[in-house]
C-alpha cells in the first residue's frame, strides 16, 4: 500500500494540520518509507490471536459517584488564548 | 571530593549528618545549571528560585527529623510532567505559553518527599524521538565526546535533557518517561542507570500523553541504588489513573544486595541482530560472564517476534498519539494561530505548533486508524503485540530476568541520522519489545566503546518484579565498575 | 392502515431508525468528579479532565454504569458482561479532547425491544439494536457575539446513554410513540429525566424512503432534534424532501442534516461535512469494563415495576380497562397516586375520578401530579363518603370543586354545608308527593304514555332536596307514587 499525494492531503485534513505542496511531497516520501517498513508485519501469522489493546491486563476500576471536582472556572480558563467572560471564544462557527 | 560527587544515597547521609545543607547543595547545582545549560540545552525552563525555596524547606525538614531519603535532593524534571505554576511545554511550541494549574501525581510525590526541582528538562517534542533533536526548544548536547573529537553527540531520547543534565552533573538525578526506550536509551548514551518500571507502576496522571498504552514514568540517576530510592517515591497506586496498578510498592533498595545466585537469566537469540555494533555484542557477552561468575544460571531463550516489535510500535504509538494530540487545537490552552474560521485556526495552529516529527507521527497514526486501513495496520499490530507479550510470558516461564544490550550503538553525532526517520527508529529495536509487553526494564552502564562512549546493558524482568531487575542490575553494575565521567560536567 | 406518503410516482414508505441520547442521572460526570447537574455558571461544572487538559485521565463512574445496565434491563435487552470504550476522533469546538469516549465495538447493552401503542390501539414491537455509554460534548453558542462562537464545557463529559433502535419505525406517529415509550421507561427507572427542553434527551433521526417491498434506500441523519413533536415533523419533512429528490430523477446523498422548526424543513449541516472518518480505536486510558452477573442480578431485583407490567397489573388487580390503565401508568407519579387511591377502594371508581375530574382540575389549575390540586388522602376520603353513601355522586362533584378551591377535606365540607345524602324515606316521599302535586299536568301526560317524563320528576325531586336525596330511593319513591 502506497500513499499518493491526495491521500496525504486527506489525512492532513483529518488531522487538522495545514500542509503546503512541498510538505505534501516530503510527507508522502517519509510516510511511504515508514509504511514500507511496517509492511513486514504482513508475514506474521496472527490467525486466532486476540488483539492486545492496552498496556495493563486488568479489569476497569470504577469510582464512586461523588462530587469531587469542578467549580474552578478561573483555573479552567486561565490558559485560554481567547475568552469572553467565562466562556472560551473561537471564530464564529456555522453549523 | 566535589559537591557534585554525591549520589542520592550519599547526599542524603551527608544532609542528615549536617555535613552539608540542602541550600548549599541546591546552590551548587543552580550554579552548574546556569553555567552549563547555555551549552548543553538540557533544560527548557530553569527554576533556581523555586529550587532554593524548596531547599530551605528541605533543610527545615531535615532539622525536624521528617526528611525522606529524597529531601533536599536536586533533580531535573522532564518537561512532560505537568508542574503546577511552572510552565510545561512537552518540548513543543504548541504548549509554549502553558502553565498547568495542577501537579502530576509523580512530580507531586517527589515534591512531597522533599526533592528539589531545578527545572524542566528538555526532551524530544512530545517524547517522540530517540536523539532529542526534535525538541521545539533546540537539541540537547550529550556531555560525552568521542575520544579526541569535538563533534557534538546526541544524548539519546526522548529523555535526553534529563540524561544530559544528570551526566553533566547539572542535577543529581532526573525523572524520565519511557514509551519505547525513552529512559533506557538515553541512560545508555550518557553512562547513567535508568529504569522503565512495569506499565501501571507509576501513575501517568498529569504526564503529557504520547502513547497511553506504553507511556511509563521512571527515574534516571548515576547508579542503580539511586534509581531504587527514586522509584520508591515515584511508584504507587493512583486512583486517578485507570491503568495504575492497585499493588503495594516494595522497598526497592532491599533488592539491591540480593545477588543473582541461583537466578536464571535468559539470553534471547533474536537480539543478536545484524548490524549491531560488535563492541556491543562483546559487552553483552561480558555481562553474561559477570552474571555467571556471580552464580546466575544462563539460559538461551527465544523471543521469536522481537523483530516485529519496531513495526508494531511504529503503528501503535503514532495511532494513540494522533488521538492524544488532538486536544492541542488552540482553543483552551497553549498556542493559537488565528485563521479565517475555526477549521483554519485548527490547521494553522497545529501546522505551526507541531514540529516535523510530531506531524509525521500524527499523520501515520491518523492513516493507520482511518477507514479501510484499521484492520490492515492497527488491528494487525495489536495482534502481533499480543504475540510479543506471549514471547515474554513464555520466556518468563523459564527465566527470572533477561539480559540484552540497551541500544544497537553508542551515542551518535547530532547530524548523523536526522534525515531518515526509519533509521532513527532502529535505535529503539532492543527497548521497544519490553515496552509493548509492559514489563520492567533497566539500562545499566557497563562499559565504554573504543571511542570512549558509554554503553549500556538492559535487564528485563517479569511484570511487577522490578526487584529482580534491581538485583540483577546491581550485580552488573558492581561487576562492570563503571566510573568514567564525561569531560563536560560540573566540577 | 399503514402510513405512506403519496408522490407523483405513487406511494412511498418511510423507514426510520432513532438514536436517542439520554443523559444519565448521576451526581458527577461519566469520567470526572465534576457536577453533572444541568445549568450552572459558564464552565463551573468543569474539571481539567472535562476540558481535555494535558495529562488528564478518565476514571469511570460506577453509578453511570449501573444506570446503563438498569436501562438495558428496562429495554428487555442483553447486558454485556464484557464491554469496552473506544475513542471516536473528530475536531469540534465543544469537544475538548478531540475525541469522544464512546463504546463502538463492544457496547454495554445489546439487543432488546420495546412495545409501542398506536392511536388505533395497535401494539407494535420496535427492536433495540444496542445501548452504549459515552460522554456528552460541551455547548457552543453562536449568537452571543458578532464574530465569535463561545463555548461552555459544563455539559462536556456528562454521561450519555445512546439508545439505538432498529429501522423498524414506519411513520411519524410510530416515531413519536417510540420516543414517548423510551422516555417513560427511563423516567420510571430514574436513569434519565427525559427532559427534552433542557436537552437531557435528544434524538438523531435516520430517515429513508422506499417503494413498498423495496430494499432500504440511502438514509440521512437529522442531528439533535429536541422535542417529540419536532421529531415527528422532521420525519415527514425529510421523507417528503427525499421523495422529491428521487422523483425528480436525483439521488439522495447520505449526509447529516439539521431540522429547522421555524421553517419546518431540514438542511444540510456544513460543519459535519468531512467528519465521517471517526478513526475509532480502543481507548487506551481505560481497561475493559467487566461486570459480574451477580451484580446485574442485584440491580435487576431492585428495578421498579415498569410501565407495561404495571399497566397489566392495574387491569388485573383493579379491573379497569386497558386504555385507562395506559393513561394511569404514563407517568410513574400518576400511577402511584392512582394506586394509593385505589388500594382498598373501588378501583374502577378511583380510575374514573383520577382520569376525569382530577385530571381536569389539574389542567385547569395548572398544577401537576407532584403538586396536585387535591391530595390523595382528600380524594380518598371523598371516595369513601361516596362508598358509604354519605353523599351521592352529584354532591361529590360539588364537594370536589370545593376541595380544589379551598383545600379543605371533603368530610368537613359535607358537614359544614349539610350535604349528607337524605335516606329518610319519609322525607323523600313527602318531597315526591309535593313535586307530583305541583305538576299535575305532567303527571297526566306521563300516565298517557309519555314515559320519559320520569326523569323530569326525579330531577325535580332532587332539586327540591338540594341534590342530597339518595338517587335510588328517590327513583323508587317516584315510581311507587306514580303508580
Amino acid at each position: 500500500m502506497s500513499l499518493d499525494a491526495a491521500t496525504v492531503r486527506r489525512i492532513a485534513k483529518l488531522a487538522r494540520i495545514r500542509v503546503n505542496e512541498e510538505e505534501v511531497s516530503t510527507l508522502q516520501n517519509e510516510l511511504n518509507a515508514i509504511l514500507g517498513y511496517v509492511e513486514q508485519l504482513g508475514e506474521v501469522n496472527v490467525e486466532g490471536v486476540e488483539p492486545l489493546s492496552g498496556g495493563a491486563q486488568m479489569a476497569l476500576r470504577q469510582r464512586e459517584d461523588k462530587l469531587t471536582d469542578g467549580d474552578m472556572a478561573e483555573k479552567i480558563l486561565a490558559n485560554a488564548p481567547d475568552r469572553i467572560e467565562n466562556f472560551f471564544a473561537v471564530p464564529k462557527v456555522v453549523e | 571530593m566535589s559537591i557534585f560527587d554525591y549520589t542520592i544515597a550519599s547526599a542524603a547521609k551527608a544532609l542528615k549528618a549536617k555535613e552539608i545543607s540542602a541550600v548549599e547543595l541546591t546552590t551548587a547545582y543552580n550554579k552548574a545549571v546556569a553555567e552549563l545549560n547555555p551549552r548543553l540545552n538540557a533544560f527548557i525552563t530553569t527554576t533556581p528560585d523555586l529550587a532554593l525555596e524548596q531547599a530551605k524547606a528541605a533543610d527545615a525538614r531535615i532539622a525536624d527529623g521528617s526528611a525522606t531519603p529524597l529531601t533536599g535532593i536536586p533533580i531535573a524534571m522532564k518537561d512532560l510532567f505537568c508542574t503546577e505554576g511552572v510552565r510545561t511545554t512537552a518540548a513543543s511550541k504548541i504548549l509554549e505559553p502553558f502553565i498547568p494549574p495542577y501537579e502530576s501525581t509523580v512530580s507531586g510525590k517527589l515534591k512531597a518527599a522533599g526533592a528539589v526541582m531545578l527545572g524542566k528538562a528538555n526532551l524530544d517534542e512530545f517524547a517522540m524521538g530517540s536523539a532529542n533533536i526534535t525538541s521545539g526548544y533546540g537539541s540537547v548536547e550529550n556531555p560525552w565526546k568521542r575520544q579526541g573529537e569535538v563533534a557534538k553527540l546526541v544524548p539519546g531520547g526522548s529523555s535526553g535533557g534529563s540524561a544530559a543534565a544528570v551526566a553533566a552533573r547539572m542535577a543529581l538525578a532526573a525523572t524520565g518517561t519511557d514509551t519505547g526506550g525513552s529512559i533506557r536509551q538515553p541512560a545508555a548514551f550518557t553512562g547513567l542507570a535508568g529504569i522503565k518500571p512495569t506499565y501501571g507502576r507509576c501513575s501517568r496522571w498529569g504526564v503529557v500523553a504520547f502513547a497511553s498504552s506504553l507511556d511509563q514514568p521512571g527515574p534516571m540517576a548515576r547508579n542503580v541504588e539511586d534509581n531504587a530510592l527514586l522509584l520508591n517515591a515515584m511508584a504507587g497506586f493512583d486512583e486517578k489513573d485507570s491503568t495504575s496498578a492497585e499493588r503495594a510498592v516494595p522497598d526497592f533498595t532491599t533488592a539491591l544486595n540480593r545477588g543473582v545466585k541461583g537466578l536464571k537469566i535468559g539470553i534471547p537469540a533474536e537480539y543478536r541482530l545484524e548490524g549491531t555494533n560488535p563492541e556491543i555484542l562483546a559487552l553483552w557477552d561480558k555481562g553474561i560472564e559477570w552474571l555467571k561468575a556471580q552464580g546466575a544460571e544462563i539460559v538461551d531463550i527465544s523471543l521469536p517476534h522481537t523483530k516485529y516489535g519496531l513495526p508494531v510500535y511504529y503503528i501503535v504509538a503514532p495511532a494513540e498519539a494522533s488521538s492524544n494530540l488532538a486536544r492541542y487545537d488552540g482553543v483552551r490552552f497553549g498556542k493559537r494561530v488565528d485563521g479565517e474560521d475555526l477549521i483554519d485556526l485548527y490547521e494553522r495552529t497545529r501546522a505551526e505548533g507541531f514540529g516535523a516529527e510530531v506531524k509525521r507521527r500524527i499523520m501515520i497514526g491518523t492513516y493507520v486508524l482511518s477507514h479501510g486501513y484499521y484492520d490492515a495496520y492497527y488491528l494487525k499490530a495489536q495482534k502481533v503485540r499480543n504475540l510479543i507479550l506471549k514471547d515474554f510470558t513464555n520466556a518468563f516461564g523459564q527465566v527470572d530476568a533477561i539480559l540484552t544490550p540497551t541500544a544497537p550503538s553508542a551515542a551518535f553525532g547530532l547530524d548523523e541520522k536526522m534525515n531518515d526517520p526509519v533509521t532513527m527508529y532502529l535505535n529503539d529495536v532492543f527497548t521497544v519489545p519490553a515496552s509493548l509487553a509492559g514489563v520492567p526494564a533497566m539500562s545499566v552502564p557497563a562499559g565504554l566503546s573504543a571511542e570512549g562512549l558509554p554503553l549500556g546493558l538492559q535487564i528485563i524482568g517479569k511484570h511487577f518484579d522490578e526487584e529482580t531487575v534491581f538485583a540483577v542490575s546491581a550485580a552488573i553494575e558492581s561487576a562492570a565498575g563503571f566510573s568514567a565521567l564525561p569531560e563536560v560536567r560540573a566540577k | 392502515m399503514a402510513y405512506s406518503l403519496e408522490g407523483r410516482t405513487g406511494a412511498w414508505e418511510v423507514v426510520v431508525g432513532l438514536e436517542v441520547h439520554a443523559q444519565v442521572i448521576s451526581e458527577s460526570k461519566l469520567f470526572s468528579g465534576a457536577s453533572a447537574t444541568y445549568g450552572g455558571a459558564p464552565n463551573a461544572h468543569v474539571s481539567f479532565i472535562d476540558a481535555g487538559f494535558p495529562g488528564m485521565l478518565p476514571v469511570i463512574n460506577k453509578e453511570c454504569v449501573a444506570q446503563a445496565v438498569r436501562t438495558g434491563l428496562g429495554l428487555r435487552a442483553q447486558i454485556n458482561l464484557f464491554s469496552r470504550f473506544d475513542r471516536k476522533n473528530y475536531f469540534y469546538a465543544d469537544l475538548p479532547q478531540g475525541y469522544q469516549i464512546s463504546q463502538f465495538a463492544h457496547p454495554i447493552v445489546g439487543k432488546g425491544n420495546v412495545e409501542i401503542e398506536l392511536q388505533d390501539g395497535t401494539i407494535k414491537h420496535i427492536g433495540i439494536t444496542r445501548l452504549h455509554l459515552e460522554q456528552d460534548a460541551g455547548k457552543s453558542m453562536h449568537d452571543q457575539h458578532p464574530s465569535k462562537s463561545v463555548i461552555d464545557l459544563n455539559r462536556a463529559g456528562v454521561g450519555l446513554m445512546e439508545i439505538v433502535s432498529e429501522p423498524d419505525i414506519r411513520s411519524p406517529e410510530e416515531a413519536g410513540a417510540y420516543l414517548r415509550k423510551i422516555r417513560q421507561i427511563v423516567r420510571y427507572l430514574g436513569t434519565c429525566d427525559g427532559n427534552m427542553e433542557e436537552g437531557s434527551m435528544r434524538a438523531d433521526v435516520n430517515v429513508s424512503v422506499r417503494k413498498p417491498g423495496e430494499e432500504f434506500r440511502t438514509r440521512c441523519e437529522i442531528k439533535n432534534v429536541n422535542s417529540i413533536r419536532f421529531v415527528m415533523h422532521a420525519v415527514e419533512a425529510e421523507a417528503l424532501r427525499q421523495i422529491e429528490v428521487w422523483e425528480s430523477g436525483g439521488e439522495v446523498v447520505q449526509e447529516t442534516r439539521l431540522y429547522d422548526p421555524s421553517k419546518g424543513e431540514t438542511r444540510s449541516m456544513r460543519s459535519k461535512e468531512d467528519a465521517h472518518d471517526y478513526r475509532y480505536f480502543p481507548e487506551p486510558d481505560l481497561l475493559p469494563l467487566l461486570l459480574e452477573q451477580s451484580w446485574v442480578d442485584e440491580l435487576k431485583a431492585k428495578l421498579p415495576e415498569l410501565p407495561d407490567e404495571k399497566r397489566a397489573r392495574f387491569c388485573r388487580e383493579y379491573g379497569i380497562p386497558f386504555y385507562d390503565a395506559g393513561v394511569l401508568v404514563a407517568e410513574q407519579a400518576t400511577a402511584d397516586f392512582y394506586e394509593t387511591l385505589a388500594k382498598g377502594r373501588d378501583g374502577k371508581l378511583a380510575a374514573n375520578w383520577v382520569t376525569g375530574d382530577f385530571f381536569a382540575a389539574m389542567n385547569r389549575t395548572g398544577k401537576n401530579i407532584e403538586n396536585p390540586p387535591v391530595t390523595v388522602e382528600a380524594l380518598g376520603q371523598l371516595l369513601d363518603l361516596l362508598a358509604d353513601k354519605t353523599i351521592n355522586g352529584r354532591i361529590a362533584k360539588d364537594v370536589f370543586e370545593e376541595m380544589v378551591e379551598t383545600g379543605k377535606m371533603p368530610a368537613a365540607i359535607v358537614e359544614e354545608k349539610g350535604l349528607k345524602q337524605v335516606t329518610d324515606t319519609g322525607a323523600i316521599d313527602a318531597a315526591v308527593a309535593k313535586v307530583l302535586a305541583d305538576n299535575a299536568d305532567k303527571v297526566a301526560e306521563y300516565k298517557s304514555g309519555k314515559d320519559k317524563l320520569f326523569g323530569f320528576f326525579v330531577g325535580q325531586v332532587m332539586k327540591a332536596m338540594q341534590g342530597k336525596g339518595n338517587p335510588a330511593l328517590v327513583n323508587e319513591a317516584v315510581k311507587t307514587q306514580l303508580g
